[in-house]
Parts: C-alpha cells; sequence; structure tokens
C-alpha cells in the first residue's frame, strides 16, 4: 500500500502543476533571474502559455501572393514548385496546419493559423525571397547584410515596371527602404555603377545541407545539390569554371549574406562538366551553417513574389459549426463520465477522476508544447479518450471476473490490473506505431491535418498508459482505503 | 457448454459481403462517372473562390441558408473576413461593418453560373435591406473578385496516404507476429489483423461511395483523417480480443482450438460492447448537436467504428478458426489434409 501513498502524492503534484498551466489566465514562464531582458542565460525562460488553435477553429490571417514576373517568364510548374517551398518554409518556421493554395493569374494564397499580426505573417514569408549567386569578382570587402543590386533585381523591377507600376512598388525586392533607381549605398553597384552579375538564382538548387568538416569538430560548411537541368545551372557551371579563387555572393532578398571563395578545385570539376554539387567553406560555425543551408534550402523559390494583400479571417468550419462541436465534445465526454459511473460503481468513480486527469495533463501540455488544436487534433485527443476509457473497462471487467471466480477484493483489484495490462500495453503500442507513420506521412506529404490528429492520438495514448493504469489504480485502492469495509459486505458497489 | 458463437461464421462474412460487394460496385460506378471511387471535394479537386462584400452585416447562417438556395449547399467553405482596415480606406469608402465581407470556396464555377450566383445575391438580398441604405446596392458589385484556386491536398497526398496505410499494414503485422511469438502461428493473428482493417477500409470507402452516388457525399481531408483513425481503431480492436486467446491458450491446453478461441471472445464481448458504446455515445453527441460541417466526417468515422468492432470479433477471429481448419482457400491445405486424415481414422 506505502507505493500507493507515494504515487498519490506524484498524482496531486501533477494535477496541481498541469491544473496551474491549464489555467485560462495563466501568464506564462517568464523567468530572467538577473532582469536584463535577455532570456537566453541558462536557468531562464521565455514562454506563453497559450492555446493555439488551427485555422479551422480560429482563423487566422491569409496573405496573398503574387508573381512579380511577366506571364510569360514562368510557367505552372514553376509556380507548383513555388507552393511546395513556401508550405515547407512556413511548417519549418513552426507555423503548423498552413494552407498554401494556388490560384490562377499567377498568385498564391497563404494562410496562417494563429497569426493575427501583419508583420509576423510577412516575416514568415518573405524570407521565401529571392536567393541569388552573384558575381563578386569585382567586389571588394563588403560586410554581409549590405544591399546588394543585382541584374536579376533589375529585371524583375522592370517587368513590373512594364505593368505600369510605380518605382516605389518595386522597392520590396531590393532593399528596405530603397529602390533600384537611387542606391543610397555605394557598395550596392559594382565599381562602374552598374548592378552585380547574376550568375544564377535558387531555381537552380535542388538540395542543401549544413556538413561537418575536416577534423575539427568546429569547422563547418554547406553542401549544396544543384538541380539537374535547372534554370540558370549552365550558366552557373560556365561562371565557376572561369572564375576560380574570386569571390561569389550569396544574396538573400538584396542582403549579402555571405560572400565565400570559389575553390580552384571546383572550378576545375565545373570546367570538366563533372560538378553537379558544392560546397560552401567559410569560417562557419555550426548554427551558421545550418542557417545558410535552410536559408538555400528553403529561402529559394523560383519566381520572386509580391505581397499584395493581408487580411484577417475567420474559422473554416465557420464559427456556428466550431462552437456547436466543442459543445457536443463536452456532452459527449460527460455521457462517458456517466456511463462508467452507472455501469461500474465505485470503480468508476475511480476511472473519471483518472480521465479527468487525463484530460487535464493533455490540456497542459497541448498548451505548453504549445500543439495547434485543429478539428482533426481535438478529433484525435476525443479518440484518445476513448482508448482511456477502453483501458479502465479491460481493467474492470477482469476485476469482475476474477472477484465472480472468488478472489477476494484487493487480490481481484490487483488481478485485475495485472491481467489487462498486456492487452493495454500491446494494444495501446500498435496505435502508437500508427501515430508515427502518420505523423511521418503527415510531414512528408504537407499533410498537416493528418499530422495533428497524429500527435495528440499519440500523446493520449502514451498518457494514457499513466493514468489508466496506475493512476487508476491509484484511485482504486485509495477509495478501499476510504470505504472498503462497505465495498466488502456490497459486492454490487464495484459493479459485479 | 458456452454459447457457440464460432459455429455460424459463414453467416458473419455473408453479412460483411453485403455490405462491401454493394460498396465495391458503387466504387465502380462512381469510377466510370466521376472518375474516382469516391467523390472528390473541393480539398481533392480545387474550385472556385469568391469575395462578397454586402454593404450590411450578414450573419454566417444567413448566407449558407442563401447559398443553398442556390444550390449550393453542401462542400462550400465560409469564411468570414474582416473588414478592410481604416487606414488603407481611401477617403471616399465608408467603412465596412464587421460581418460584410466573406469568402466562400466552392466547386468549379463557370462564369455564367458566377453571375448567375452575383444576381441571386442580390435579389435575396434586396428585401433585408433598410431603406436607408437601398440607393446602394446590398451587394458591392466592385468589390467582387472570383478566381480558380488549385486543391489544397493532391494526388501526391492521396498516393501517399495508400503508401502509409500498406506501411502500417506491414509494420502492424510484424508487431503482432512479435507479440505473440510465443504462441503457435503467431503470423496468421497478424494476418487475420490486417485482414479486418482492410474490411473496415472496403466499408467505410464503399458506404461513403454509395452516399456520395445517392447524396453528393464527398470526400475532404478530413475524410482521409477519418479512414486513418478507422485503421488504428481496427487494429486496436483486434489484438484486444487476440490477447484473451493469447492467454487462454495455455490455460486451456485440453480444448480444441475453436473451443478456446470461442472462449475468449465471450470473455471480452462485455469488453467490446462496453467501449464501443462510449465512442457511439462521444460520435453521436457530435452527429446530433456538433456543427453541420463535420456531420459527414462523423458520420463515416462511426460507420469505421461500428466496422472496426464486428471485425475484429466477427471477421477476424473466425478467420483464424478457418484457417486452423484449413477452410480457406489456397491457404494451409496440409491442414485440412490432416483434417481429412483425422476423421478417416475416427471412422
Amino acid at each position: 500500500m506505502r507505493g500507493y501513498r507515494l504515487w498519490l502524492v506524484v498524482i496531486v503534484l501533477v494535477t496541481v502543476v498541469c491544473g496551474w498551466i491549464s489555467l485560462p489566465s495563466n501568464p506564462g514562464i517568464h523567468l530572467d533571474w538577473n532582469d536584463d531582458g535577455d532570456y537566453n542565460d541558462p536557468f531562464e525562460m521565455n514562454k506563453d502559455l497559450k492555446v493555439v488553435q488551427g485555422l479551422d477553429l480560429q482563423g487566422g490571417s491569409r496573405v496573398l501572393l503574387r508573381a512579380a514576373l511577366n506571364s510569360d517568364q514562368y510557367d505552372d510548374s514553376t509556380m507548383d514548385q513555388a507552393v511546395k517551398r513556401i508550405e515547407r518554409r512556413v511548417n519549418g518556421l513552426g507555423v503548423s496546419e498552413a494552407v498554401v493554395q494556388k490560384q490562377e493569374g499567377g498568385r498564391i494564397i497563404v494562410e496562417l493559423p494563429g497569426v493575427s499580426q501583419q508583420e509576423v505573417a510577412f516575416d514568415a514569408i518573405k524570407s521565401t525571397g529571392l536567393l541569388e549567386f552573384v558575381d563578386f569578382s569585382t567586389a571588394g570587402t563588403i560586410p554581409e547584410g549590405t544591399c546588394v543590386l543585382t541584374t536579376e533585381q533589375v529585371k524583375i523591377a522592370e517587368a513590373r515596371l512594364s505593368e505600369g507600376e510605380t518605382p516605389q512598388a518595386y522597392s520590396d525586392y531590393t532593399c528596405e527602404g530603397q529602390t533600384s533607381d537611387a542606391p543610397a549605398d555605394p557598395a550596392q553597384l559594382q565599381a562602374d555603377g552598374t548592378p552585380f552579375q547574376t550568375a544564377m538564382t535558387g531555381a537552380g538548387l535542388a538540395d542543401a545541407a549544413a556538413a561537418n568538416i575536416g577534423t575539427v569538430t568546429t569547422s563547418w560548411a554547406v553542401n549544396f545539390v544543384l538541380r539537374d537541368n535547372g534554370e540558370g545551372v549552365d550558366d552557373f557551371v560556365n561562371f565557376v569554371a572561369t572564375h576560380a579563387n574570386q569571390s561569389m555572393a550569396i544574396i538573400l532578398d538584396g542582403r549579402l549574406v555571405s560572400a565565400p571563395t570559389i575553390q580552384s578545385d571546383l572550378a576545375s570539376a565545373a570546367a570538366a562538366g563533372t560538378m553537379d554539387s558544392g560546397i560552401i567553406t567559410g569560417d562557419f560555425t555550426r548554427d551558421e551553417a545550418e542557417v545558410l543551408a535552410a536559408q538555400l534550402k528553403y529561402g529559394s523559390l523560383p519566381i520572386p513574389l509580391d505581397i499584395i494583400a493581408f487580411d484577417t479571417i475567420g474559422p473554416t468550419l465557420g464559427e456556428i459549426s466550431v462552437d456547436r462541436s466543442i459543445r457536443a465534445g463536452i456532452v459527449g465526454i460527460i455521457t462517458v463520465l456517466l456511463f462508467m459511473l452507472i455501469y461500474y460503481r465505485i470503480p468508476g468513480i475511480a476511472a473519471a477522476l483518472a480521465l479527468i486527469l487525463f484530460a487535464l495533463i493533455n490540456f497542459a501540455l497541448f498548451k505548453f508544447i504549445p500543439v495547434t488544436l485543429s478539428l482533426p487534433a481535438i478529433i484525435g485527443f476525443l479518440i484518445s479518450i476513448g482508448t482511456a476509457v477502453d483501458g479502465n473497462i479491460l481493467i474492470f471487467e477482469r476485476m469482475k471476473e476474477e472477484l465472480r471466480n472468488g478472489r477476494t477484493m484487493d487480490r481481484a483489484i490487483d488481478a485485475g490490473f495485472d491481467r489487462a495490462w498486456t492487452s493495454i500495453r500491446d494494444s495501446n503500442f500498435s496505435t502508437i506505431i500508427i501515430c508515427f507513420i502518420l505523423y511521418f506521412f503527415g510531414s512528408a506529404f504537407g499533410a498537416s491535418a493528418v499530422r495533428g490528429f497524429a500527435i495528440t492520438l499519440g500523446m493520449g495514448l502514451v498518457i494514457n498508459l499513466f493514468t489508466a493504469v496506475i493512476a487508476t489504480r491509484t484511485f482504486m485502492h485509495t477509495l478501499v482505503l476510504l470505504v472498503g469495509t462497505q465495498l466488502r459486505a456490497r459486492p454490487r458497489l464495484l459493479g459485479v | 457448454m458456452l454459447f457457440n458463437f464460432a459455429q455460424r461464421r459463414k453467416y458473419y462474412f455473408l453479412l460483411s459481403a453485403l455490405v462491401i460487394v454493394p460498396g465495391i460496385i458503387a466504387m465502380i460506378i462512381s469510377t466510370a462517372t466521376y472518375n474516382s471511387p469516391v467523390r472528390l471535394s473541393i480539398d481533392f479537386t480545387g474550385g472556385t473562390i469568391a469575395e462578397f462584400s454586402f454593404v450590411e452585416n450578414v450573419g454566417e447562417q444567413q448566407l449558407r441558408d442563401t447559398l443553398a438556395g442556390f444550390g449550393l449547399d453542401n462542400d462550400i467553405i465560409v469564411q468570414r473576413l474582416d473588414p478592410i482596415s481604416t487606414d488603407e480606406i481611401s477617403s471616399e469608402t465608408d467603412i465596412e461593418p464587421a460581418g460584410s465581407r466573406w469568402q466562400i470556396r466552392m466547386e468549379n464555377l463557370s462564369d455564367e453560373r458566377l453571375n448567375e450566383l452575383k444576381a441571386y445575391l442580390q435579389e435575396q438580398a434586396s428585401p433585408f435591406w433598410s431603406p436607408e441604405s437601398v440607393e446602394d446596392d446590398p451587394l458591392r458589385s466592385a468589390a467582387i473578385t472570383t478566381s480558380s484556386i488549385s486543391p489544397t491536398v493532391g494526388h501526391e497526398v492521396t498516393r501517399a496516404a495508400l503508401l502509409a496505410t500498406l506501411a502500417v499494414a506491414v509494420i502492424i503485422l510484424f508487431f503482432i507476429v512479435w507479440a505473440f511469438r510465443r504462441i503457435p502461428h503467431a503470423f496468421r493473428y497478424g494476418a487475420c489483423a490486417i485482414a479486418a482493417m482492410f474490411h473496415d477500409i472496403l466499408v467505410t470507402m464503399g458506404i461513403m461511395s454509395i452516399l456520395g452516388l445517392l447524396f453528393d457525399w464527398e470526400a475532404d481531408a478530413l475524410f482521409l483523417t477519418a479512414i486513418l483513425t478507422v485503421v488504428g481503431y481496427s487494429v486496436q480492436d483486434s489484438i484486444v480480443v487476440f490477447d484473451r486467446i493469447r492467454e487462454n491458450i495455455p490455460k486451456y491446453r485440453g480444448e480444441t482450438y475453436e473451443t478456446v478461441v470461442n472462449r475468449s471472445v465471450l470473455e471480452t464481448i462485455h469488453r467490446s460492447l462496453a467501449t464501443q458504446l462510449n465512442a457511439v455515445f462521444v460520435l453521436i453527441a457530435i452527429l446530433l448537436f456538433g456543427g453541420e460541417t463535420i456531420r459527414q466526417f462523423i458520420g463515416i468515422l462511426l460507420i469505421g467504428m461500428i466496422s472496426g468492432t464486428y471485425s475484429s470479433i466477427f471477421n477476424a477471429v473466425p478467420l483464424l478458426i478457418s484457417w486452423e481448419k484449413g477452410e480457406i482457400p489456397f491457404v494451409n491445405r496440409d491442414a485440412k489434409q490432416h483434417r481429412q486424415e483425422e476423421l478417416t481414422a475416427a471412422s
């Protein structure tokens, strides 16, 4: 019995912590011991505890993008590529369940759940901007972050001007606040006043990854792979072949990201026609290499896009639907609790308490991780409640069986738990495997609805292994301690 | 003597066939008519997106009802758009009231049909307009934008779902074979659980296909989720029943396999019914009180769960017995021969 007292203490602690996190008015965890406003020190933490609702439940923001080129300068497949990259990018930034849809006329709709500020939404998408590899052989030492004007940017600006736009409209595509016809910073241009030559845009890249090179663990580089027959790849290879030991700049949205030197062996590989990938070395730390790789991989869009509109939108399912469905879910859970109480009596009380604990832990984790709650995610949670109840039913049916076979009450309770365990373990485990497969499938193919479902269901199953077995058992023993004599006199209270 | 559940197994298979065969026929008809075994919603096909701006506030239900009157009742997504914020509005435009701008996603509409829709909305909206604002159109014609959109769930995703289901089948098969390694013929348990799983997929898809032909039900991204849920539920349910067989085999060594299996099913049937009842409570509550947009999803989930419970007791388990007895064509012939020899020896 002593073991259960310890569990009881654990359960009370878990309840208090989860209850605190679940409080609607929870202020979040903001630990800043030395009050320097910087939360990056060890033992410091800056975390908001809020329920993140999916686009289908609460709406969010919608950003409309449009190709910044004339319609004859891109085709449908480049647009599809752009859609996929934006999708991966916004998912990679932690905005889950984003919807990215292609519209006619070179437009793309991006819907971001839970994002209500314009700047946040724009930042999420803007980093999918124009990536260029630029001939930098004529440049001196230019610091990172400097605005650089390139031939590709001029091309875009001219395409837009030909559509009747005013010069101010294309300023976004060079550097913020500077128009291409009025360079304020001399570093933007080559010494002769012309823009730098773009060798290739991000459209030519298939992949990029950070890699550890050499024997020193701190030496990092970025590998990139060229796209087979990708746009501009031939020009790029020619450029590399003829510019050994000269500088090449990597420019994202008009700003200098990095200016590596072309190694002579890469140049000779390019000249020999065997170059299909390359490596960017520099004085990178691991973090820097990873950031650059991510920029190369995701930050490169096959065509430049403009943000043309921002809107806040209501839930996809409609407000009425959402309210009603949530209310219905609550009605369903209460019905289940009543069923357990009526059908299993005293054990039903233990099950009901365990279920409430189960819901509390889940909800606290939803807020803490945080998990984006969309309809599929909520359904996943409801199904995991079903599994939690199932665990208790398996145990109680066993318990009743043992009682009918003439066991004493305490031994019947223990036997019920012990013998139901293999069943609970194997059935939960098989479903956890399924959740892993669904999660992987959801991430790999952008079916984020499926992923949300897999996360909440899988979480529920794991928590269920704790609540359905340990918590219910602890509650049962506590109840026996409290009302054991009455129970022994009236087995009906055990639902037999 | 215990109730002999396993004896009637032919009837259980027959009942499953009675549901599955019409479903398969429906899927064939549907494939011939719509080029897909179930009717697909705009999540899969793409469609038309339109923005309407009304002069006054319009409620979601009011708008939905009006659109239903035009024949756009299912498979549309109605979303409220916030009024254009004040700093973007030029001086000559009035500030729009909240709830006056709406975005509607629907099936692909032709240009003519779109014009009809605009006219219909004008006409339907007019009587409700207060006299002060009649000078203006109830619908801001200038603010109407329409465009066609790509699907959110592509062929790639559908193919990936198929692959995921196959991966689930293979991995679960291995898992069950491993979990049941201590009892004879562990492979059969895995195979029968997977067979029951495919049964449930077929039932769910088939009924969806029939509902698509009869009532225009259309499969959306949630349908994909429903199918995957059914897969998980089905496997879990089979394992619980199998677990009891696993436990009873060494316990009742004197009994025939059929008797042990029979006993195991009867011992777990209470749990199966209680669990099923609980799941049904939640789903029926959502079906009755929940919003209409997810009603189809819950309906399909309900069908899949009932099928999942049925198939683990009435398909997976009888299949095990049939396999043991060598009744399954092409599989385990030596068992049949063995039984024949036993019979001859007995006579």
